[in-house]
């Protein structure tokens, strides 16, 4: 039994690695879809687990191929890990019932098998990005879940998702590169690709090269912002969400952009943070104007768009936009709201995101005039979406609403009343969106599209209803959600120089 | 002299540069995606010249241990480089996959033309 | 007599020397430049230069588009196999010394082993990119 616990870590990765080679053996999509969803079923138990015992025990440490860290790969899991892979795992698994009928409705038969093999690459990527404790390891996830995004995105209906995906591959190979860069140059001043062992070496680094340093800080921010979609570089965002097969969408729209978050978090707090003072550094003069833009920009023209699920993407530029703007707060309050909100919008996010896929499993339209009446004809689903939009905007007793909380207070801890301000008025914004959404649907009469929509089947309604109630619980029950995030801002602020 | 001689020690680094921005301006200037795509293998490449360059260590001896030598180059970036080359030739045939398609979709692959198209949607 | 003559001929001289020297790059990745990347594009590329000259109908003879579909994941699984292996004996993934007694030579033994995994997953990557570009305007 220990053994097995010994080898958690690697575990994480190897078995959603191993069941993406096995899909890519199979060729029909029902047998996929099965094999995805037990391999899936699998990550939630090892990533739970690894949660437990970094919360006893404190961090881990796995040596990948039994060769010690600086020579060779480590996995380390400390308590922000051991989060983001609960997240990602748990929402992978919550969401894969309800792949079965939307992909096999949104992609052909024989290419059915292949995007979950692809889904199983991203999931891999992703639990990889978010455990590994070697610069350029990350890298090679990174990589490994955008391309695989990329694939998973080209097999939507709509000819505009192969020029989303090629767009979304441009400027996604640019971010990488940029990151490559930023690690090419820490390694070059302090010989090592480790994190805890950069942290440890780029103190004196820094006094001996200063520019190399922060030009590499430069490089790193702008290629993990081009992942996250921070203001000015989240143009690939709206078409990929829009235009990818539904169920991509919602688990890309729950788990990449967070993992990414994670990325920054760790390099600018336990790298940075460490070995150099952070405040002192341009990084919150910088996060500040481009959250702010962000979480009004996106929001207003989220309000404008016609398409449901691009609106839904704008939205999620401007939710990105909280999350980084709590980072740039950087005190407790503040770095818990954001952590908190990386959590709630995944699952606000997902459940949103799986609606509006039920809707185009429905009604095979997502455009706003066309589904007039909706909500009488779907009432399920779209309660579903109003729920989970209300805690979009922070209603008190949604999850929303604690995030929202946190950040506030921690504006107001860091002096900064303005900024308390523009955070309530822009969730004012997210009033006006999702209320054009359920005007339409509950105030117009039932249009053409509609008419015969009823709720989707038990397996989609399941997943979609459970997030949406997990969006509510969290917003009641805080202990695990934001219990955790204070503990977690807490040990990373206590890590600062 | 102080200048021209810091440049000519740093050649190497230059021409990182050079190929970077080059690439760059490539992806950002040119319509055409597989002009893009051809700045963006323009752009990695001066990634692997940015990390193999200072691999070489002056004196050093290519990195197989033997008794008479103390001083080795580094083989740490080319195999981080190996790796590199993979994922941008994986990329980049990916890329040119997509634009395969999008030209059976669209007729055409300038993204002007394309984004006109759309806009009369 | 067809006019490409020369071409043939001297394709099917050369084609034997170009998957020996993939072999040859192959075995010598710990000693020099080589391993698996490279050999592999060296293997593809000799069955690239036979469907450029005799016909994509002739290559996919020689080698079958169903037999490339299925080496791809076939290499990854030799690959995350040798790691496999390596949890299964209790120690951290990816750990060769379990494949001998002697440490180094176990480690030695698995270099081999991932490196013939590349091999196999490059080769078939190359060739099935070049089916499905070539087949494109069929």
């Amino acid at each position: 039994m220990s053994a097995i616990t010994a080898q958690l870590p690697g575990l994480q990765v190897v078995v959603p690695l191993l069941g993406a080679i096995i899909a890519a053996f199979m060729r029909r999509g029902t047998l996929a879809w099965a094999w995805a969803t037990l391999i899936t079923a699998f990550t939630p138990i090892i990533a739970f687990a690894l949660l437990f015992q970094v919360w006893s025990n404190g961090p881990i440490s796995y040596h990948m191929g039994g060769w010690p860290p600086p020579i060779g790969i480590e996995y380390r899991v400390d308590l922000l890990n051991a989060f983001v892979l609960v997240l990602v795992s748990l929402v992978s698994t919550i969401m894969m019932p309800y792949a079965r009928r939307s992909v096999a409705h949104e992609i052909d038969g024989d290419k059915q098998a292949w995007f979950y093999a692809m889904y199983l690459l991203c999931l891999a990527g992703l639990l990889g990005i978010a455990i590994t404790g070697d610069a350029f390891n990350a890298f090679v996830f990174l990589e490994i879940s955008s391309l695989s995004t990329y694939v998973m995105i080209a097999m939507g209906r709509d000819r505009r998702a192969l020029v989303a995906s090629y767009q979304y591959l441009i400027l996604g190979t640019i971010g990488a590169t940029f990151y490559v860069i930023g690690v090419g140059l820490l390694y070059l001043v302090t010989g090592s690709l480790n994190f805890a062992d950069i942290a440890a070496r780029l103190g004196e680094a820094s006094a001996a090269f200063p520019r190399p340093v922060l030009a590499g800080l430069a490089f790193l921010f702008v290629g993990i912002s081009l992942k996250l979609a921070l203001f000015p570089l989240h143009l690939w965002l709206p078409n990929a969400y829009a235009y990818a097969p539904s169920f991509a969408t919602a688990f890309l729209a729950a788990t990449a952009t967070k993992v990414a978050v994670y990325l920054f978090l760790r390099i600018a707090f336990s790298i940075y943070g460490v070995a150099l003072d952070l405040k002192a550094l341009p990084v919150s003069t910088v996060l500040y104007p481009l959250s702010i833009a962000a979480m009004f920009i996106a929001s207003i023209l989220a309000v404008y768009e016609q398409n449901l699920k691009r609106m839904l993407a704008y939205s999620s530029v401007a939710q990105i936009g909280y999350i980084t703007l709590g980072i740039a707060l950087m005190n407790q309050a503040g770095l818990t709201g954001g952590i908190v909100h990386l959590f709630n919008h995944a699952l606000i996010k997902g459940a949103l995101f799986l609606a509006l896929g039920a809707v185009m499993y429905r009604a095979g339209t997502v455009k706003l005039d066309d589904l007039g009446g909706i909500g009488r004809t779907m009432p399920l689903t779209f309660a579903a979406f109003v729920l989970a939009g209300m805690s979009l905007m922070g209603v008190p007793g949604t999850a929303g609403f604690i995030s929202k909380y946190y950040l506030i207070v921690g504006a107001l801890d860091a002096g900064k009343w303005p900024v308390a301000f523009l955070i309530v008025a822009s969730s004012l914004i997210a009033l006006l969106y999702i209320g054009r959404a359920v005007e339409v649907a509950y105030f117009r009469p039932v249009s053409q599209a509609v008419a015969h929509a009823k709720d989707p089947p038990l397996m989609m309604l399941v997943p979609m209803l459970a997030l949406t109630f997990a969006s509510v619980y969290f917003g009641i029950d805080t202990e695990l959600s934001a219990g955790v995030a204070s503990r977690i801002a807490e040990l990373l602020i206590g890590g600062l120089k | 002299m102080g200048a021209v001689q810091n440049f000519f020690d740093h050649y190497n680094y230059i021409a990182t540069i050079v190929l970077m921005v080059a690439g760059l301006y490539i992806v950002i200037a040119r319509g055409n995606m597989i002009k893009k795509l051809i700045g963006l293998m323009l752009f990695q490449t001066s990634v692997y010249l940015l990390y193999i360059a200072p691999g070489k260590i002056i004196g050093g001896t290519p990195p197989v241990l033997d008794p008479n030598f103390t001083v080795y180059s580094n083989p740490l970036p080319h195999v981080l480089i190996l790796t590199a080359i993979v994922v941008g030739v994986a990329t980049i045939a990916l890329g040119l996959a997509i634009v395969s398609r999008i030209h059976e979709a669209y007729g055409t692959i300038e993204e002007d033309e394309i984004f006109a198209r759309e806009e009369q949607e | 007599m067809r006019l490409d003559v020369v071409l043939r001929v001297g394709v099917k001289l050369i084609i034997p020397f170009m998957l020996l020297f993939g072999l040859y790059v192959q075995l010598h990745g710990d000693y020099g430049p080589g391993g698996g990347f490279q050999a592999g594009v060296i293997v593809a590329g000799a069955l690239i230069v036979y469907a450029l000259i005799f016909g994509l109908d002739e290559a996919q003879r020689v080698v079958p588009r169903r037999l490339v579909e299925f080496l791809v994941p076939l290499g990854v699984l030799i690959y995350a196999g040798t790691g496999a292996f390596a949890l299964l004996n209790g120690h951290n993934f990816l750990d060769y010394s379990v494949l001998a007694a002697h440490a180094p030579a176990g480690r030695e033994r698995g270099i081999l082993l991932v490196e013939a995994g590349v091999l196999v997953t490059v080769s078939s990557t190359m060739i099935a990119l070049f089916y499905a570009f070539s087949e494109r305007g069929r």
